[in-house]
């Protein structure tokens, strides 16, 4: 144990820095489309059922097509990482979007209703009510979002993008179940972490009732 | 009595609304108010009377005919500039959640751009005007509050930019018997001094009696009778008299427990 540590241990924390770059790029990326998409679709409610729906359709794609469909494309050149971040915001738009349309959607009427009647301006009121009131719901997408492309960013070794999965790949087809945990161990413990401090965040940022 | 040529400060002209099925909500109401005056939309619920009062800060706009506020069209502006110029009151008072009281009332001063020391001066002002100890209340959030409390925070926010007209939607509609009596022996007094101009919507006849200097009564989008509180007791018009009698049928020695007693107090 101690020695495939010593000889792994390198390896595992850069793989690990990796992955937590993939997932946290992604993350930033879907945030800044869906949060703006989701404030949009409610003021247009009747986009919200086309759009809502296509991003469900993308987080239906299997993850490992969803690489293979990326790898073709011009435009994503030719850094692996680019493709997988791209698949991998993919993936999290649909929590991040459903959850901001939601939370600002939940908002009482009469608060709306106060907000416009006082006189805020439409941006105003998204940025001093319906955003802060609507936060801890978008957090709570964006940490959903993050945990399932923890697990997902596992794959990203497939298409060379590098990350945890590459020790998790190498460990299947070499048979040594040691480096397949030496992936998936770092990686199931990201995702509780980044669970962990994102579910803190949302619980600070509720507003009680 | 000399009589001044000034703008009513709210003026309906033929006002109606319908929507968009062909239901008719407003049928041409014309009605004034004038400038410091308390008037009273009285009415049963789904009268319009709500409606009628949203046109006002324009959260509707009439299909027909025209509101002016000071003598101008309110479509003819910016909404959120006329809006801030008209303090709204509704029944669930809507505050804002996430905002302690300090910084609701203080809110349309926050929009506006106005410095930090300014809106908290004016927030403990205005605390203070609506019954609450500023200290002890500024920077509580609106779910540590009771209802009455609440409605007294809307009210202070409300009034925060000194607007010269206040609309009120059921403000006390919420509250329990006694809250609202203490509500509206504070709205009175406040209103005595200030000097508002002030559109209430209510459907409780003695809150009406006690706060307003006329009254509209609606009736399926009609104005129907638009008296001073002596000659709406009076009134022999029938849908008057059934409201009047609506509204007193607990009363043994016939109608003039509350309303008689307080409008005697109100009359100087």
């Amino acid at each position: 144990m101690m020695r495939f540590l010593s000889q792994y241990g390198s390896q595992i924390a850069t793989l690990t820095l990796e992955h937590l770059w993939l997932t946290g790029a992604a993350m930033l990326l879907a945030a800044a489309i869906a949060i703006p998409a989701g404030v949009w679709l409610t003021r247009s409610p009747r986009w919200a059922g086309p759009v809502i729906g296509i991003a469900n359709v993308l987080q239906t794609i299997p993850s490992l097509a969803m690489f293979g469909f990326l790898l073709p494309l011009p435009w994503l050149g030719e850094r692996a990482a680019r493709i997988a971040i791209a698949a991998l915001t993919a993936y999290a738009l649909l929590p991040i979007l459903r959850n901001t349309y939601a939370g600002i959607r939940g908002i009482e009427p009469a608060v709306i209703e106060a907000a416009e009647a006082i006189g805020l301006t439409r941006r105003q009121r998204l940025f001093k009510v319906e955003l802060p009131l609507a936060a801890s719901f978008i957090l709570a997408g964006l940490r959903t979002a993050t945990v399932t492309c923890v697990g997902i960013a596992t794959i990203a070794a497939a298409v060379g993008a590098g990350g945890l999965g590459e020790l998790i790949f190498r460990g299947v087809a070499s048979i040594d179940n040691r480096l397949v945990l030496a992936g998936a161990v770092p990686a199931a413990l990201l995702a509780l972490a980044a669970d962990g401090v994102l579910g803190l965040l949302e619980r600070w940022l509720r507003v009680p009732a | 009595m000399e009589r001044v040529a000034v703008p009513a400060a709210i003026e309906f002209r033929n006002v109606s609304y319908a929507l968009s099925n062909g239901r008719t909500i407003l049928h041409g109401i014309s009605l004034a108010v004038e400038e410091g005056s308390v008037m009273a939309l009285l009415g049963r619920s789904g009268s319009g009377k709500t409606t009628l009062l949203r046109t006002v800060n324009r959260m509707i706009a009439p299909t027909g005919g025209q509101v002016l506020v000071g003598g101008a069209d309110v479509l003819a502006g910016d909404a959120a500039t006329l809006r801030r110029g008209i303090g709204y009151v509704i029944q669930e008072a809507g505050l804002f959640p996430h905002c302690t009281v300090e910084r609701n009332v203080g809110m349309v001063l926050e929009a506006q751009g106005r410095p930090r020391a300014e809106r908290d001066a004016r927030c403990r002002e205005l605390l203070a005007a609506v019954g609450l100890e500023p200290d002890a209340f500024r920077t509580r959030y609106p779910h540590q509050l009771s209802g009455g409390q609440r409605q007294r925070v809307g009210l202070a926010r409300a009034l925060a930019a000194d607007p010269p007209i206040l609309l009120m939607d059921e403000p006390f509609g919420a509250l329990d018997p006694l809250t609202r009596a203490e509500m509206q022996d504070m709205l009175r007094g406040l209103l005595a001094k200030l000097r508002k101009t002030v559109l209430l919507v209510t459907h409780d006849l003695d809150e009406a009696l006690y706060l307003a200097d006329t009254i509209a009564l609606m009736h399926e989008g009609r104005l129907v009778a638009e008296l001073g509180p002596e000659e709406f007791l009076g009134s022999e018009q029938p849908e008057v008299v059934a409201y009047v009698k609506a509204f007193h049928r607990g009363e043994k020695s016939g109608g003039d427990r509350n309303g008689g007693e307080r409008r005697a107090e109100a009359q100087p």
